[in-house]
């Protein structure tokens, strides 16, 4: 029993399917952005070869700041992702689940937000420090409607927080955005992943041209391969979440394989538009929208769904 | 290290200082990034931070005063890190070889690899991004 969830953790649903897919999607993501800008892009190794290049390099630690804190914030956002990537993907393969544990993947993926914010501010550079102050003020703005639209699939799957339930709602009752409400929390969905995974246009904390990566700005060697393994992890974790809380997961049988892969690259393509024709916005925009368009627009979308719309 | 060395000369990330140039070879390094010539399809990239960078890359003479900034440049970036002077003036000092504040910039920090030509052209440069890769693959 213990083995079998060290496997789950590690293996299948958790650090190197995860891992892999993310590396190997993030060279998905990189191509068709060169292709959109009528460039060749990278071959198909090339994030590996940075990661395992990034491993062997030195890392520098500066001289102001909380070492402790910078060395362990990257190691401890990819623990938490590793575990959401397990919890995801057992939900979404092997049907298993826990009473709240969509709450526990809120809360890791705050973690995340906050090993971000608590790695960028360790460094004592000026930049480093603007990139965290960025990343609590996203954070701020995202988090409420990432929310609110989280729980519109709780509601249409009758109050259970669980994802096994959800999506056992679906395959009795339909993907939840064929419905009026789904459709609504799945577009806001996208646009808080967005967020979330700090894509372009909401780039802010990183901004390449203005802050030079932000937060990650002082890492490199180990610590910064991490980072950047992170980041593509949340290229997995994201997409694989919304498919099972709105697309009504995978059937692995037949003809439902292609359907699998359809769905996940579907939703990642559409990031990768997304990404590649929006510039950035301002802090205060992106709260704007968040909490003036975003949030009331999701919390009509949670109303319509208790009312069975 | 055969093999770490291959994946090295893979993923060259690329950080630009510019140590007092006249902008000409500076636009032609941006040149290497346009869909014509677009380096990413080699793996390089350019990046903002010195911290992430595997070559730095040198553009202008090093006078008295940028040479300590280059200096800490160096320093700062995470071995193993390569400097390639792009350009006549890290190469030969250019017209500017007489002139009472310029040093040599073996003075300042090591080079590895000079790209001559005022301003190079872009097929020159990745010429001699070849090479380093060569070496770092033999």
């Amino acid at each position: 029993m213990t083995l079998d969830y060290i496997f789950y953790l590690l293996v299948f649903p958790g650090f190197l399917f995860t891992g892999i897919l993310g590396l190997v999607v993030g060279w998905f993501d990189r191509k068709v952005s060169a292709r959109f800008q009528f460039r060749v892009g990278p071959p198909f190794l090339q994030n590996f070869n940075d990661f395992f290049k990034l491993l062997g390099k030195e890392t520098m630690i500066v001289k102001d700041g909380i070492h402790s804190m910078f060395i362990a914030a990257p190691f401890i956002a990819f623990g938490m992702l590793t575990l959401v990537s397990a919890m995801i993907g057992l939900a979404l393969f092997l049907r298993i689940g826990f009473g709240g544990d969509l709450i526990v993947i809120m809360y890791l993926l705050m973690i995340y937000s906050i090993m971000v914010i608590l790695g960028g501010a360790a460094t004592g550079n000026v930049y480093s420090s603007l990139g965290a102050g960025r990343e609590i003020k996203l954070l701020l703005a995202d988090e409420l409607a990432f929310i609110l639209v989280c729980l519109v699939p709780i509601v249409k799957a009758g109050y259970q927080i669980q994802l096994d339930s959800i999506l056992e709602y679906q395959f009795a009752n339909g993907a939840i955005i064929g419905s009026v409400s789904g459709f609504i929390a799945f577009l806001f969905a996208l646009i808080c992943i967005q967020a979330k995974m700090t894509l372009p246009p909401f780039h802010i904390p990183e901004a390449e041209t203005e802050l030079v990566e932000g937060p990650l700005m002082e890492y490199s060697g180990p610590p910064l391969a991490f980072w950047k393994l992170n980041h593509l992890m949340m290229y997995v974790v994201f997409p694989f979440l919304l498919v099972l809380l709105f697309l009504g997961g995978f059937n692995l049988q037949g003809i439902g394989i292609l359907w699998a892969v359809l769905k996940y690259l579907a939703i990642v393509v559409i990031m990768i538009i997304i990404k590649n024709t929006n510039p950035r916005i301002r802090i205060d925009t992106a709260l704007h929208f968040f909490w003036k368009y975003a949030a009331p627009i999701s919390f009509m979308a949670l109303i319509l769904a208790v009312l069975g719309v | 290290m055969g093999w770490y060395n291959k994946r090295l000369a893979k993923s060259i990330w690329v950080f630009h200082v510019s140590a007092s140039p006249c902008n000409n070879c500076d636009i032609e390094i941006l040149d290497l990034l346009t869909p014509k010539y677009d380096l990413e399809r080699l793996g390089i990239k350019l990046v903002g931070s010195v911290r992430h960078a595997d070559v730095i890359l040198l553009s202008g003479v090093i006078n008295d005063k940028v040479a300590d900034k280059v200096k800490r440049i160096y320093d700062q970036a995470p071995k193993p890190v390569f400097v390639v002077g792009v350009g006549t003036c890290p190469a030969s000092g250019c017209c500017f070889k007489q002139s009472h504040n310029v040093h040599h910039n073996d003075d300042v920090i090591p080079v590895d690899l000079y790209i001559p030509g005022c301003p190079p052209k872009p097929e020159a440069m990745i010429e001699g991004v070849a090479k380093l890769m060569g070496v770092l693959n033999a």
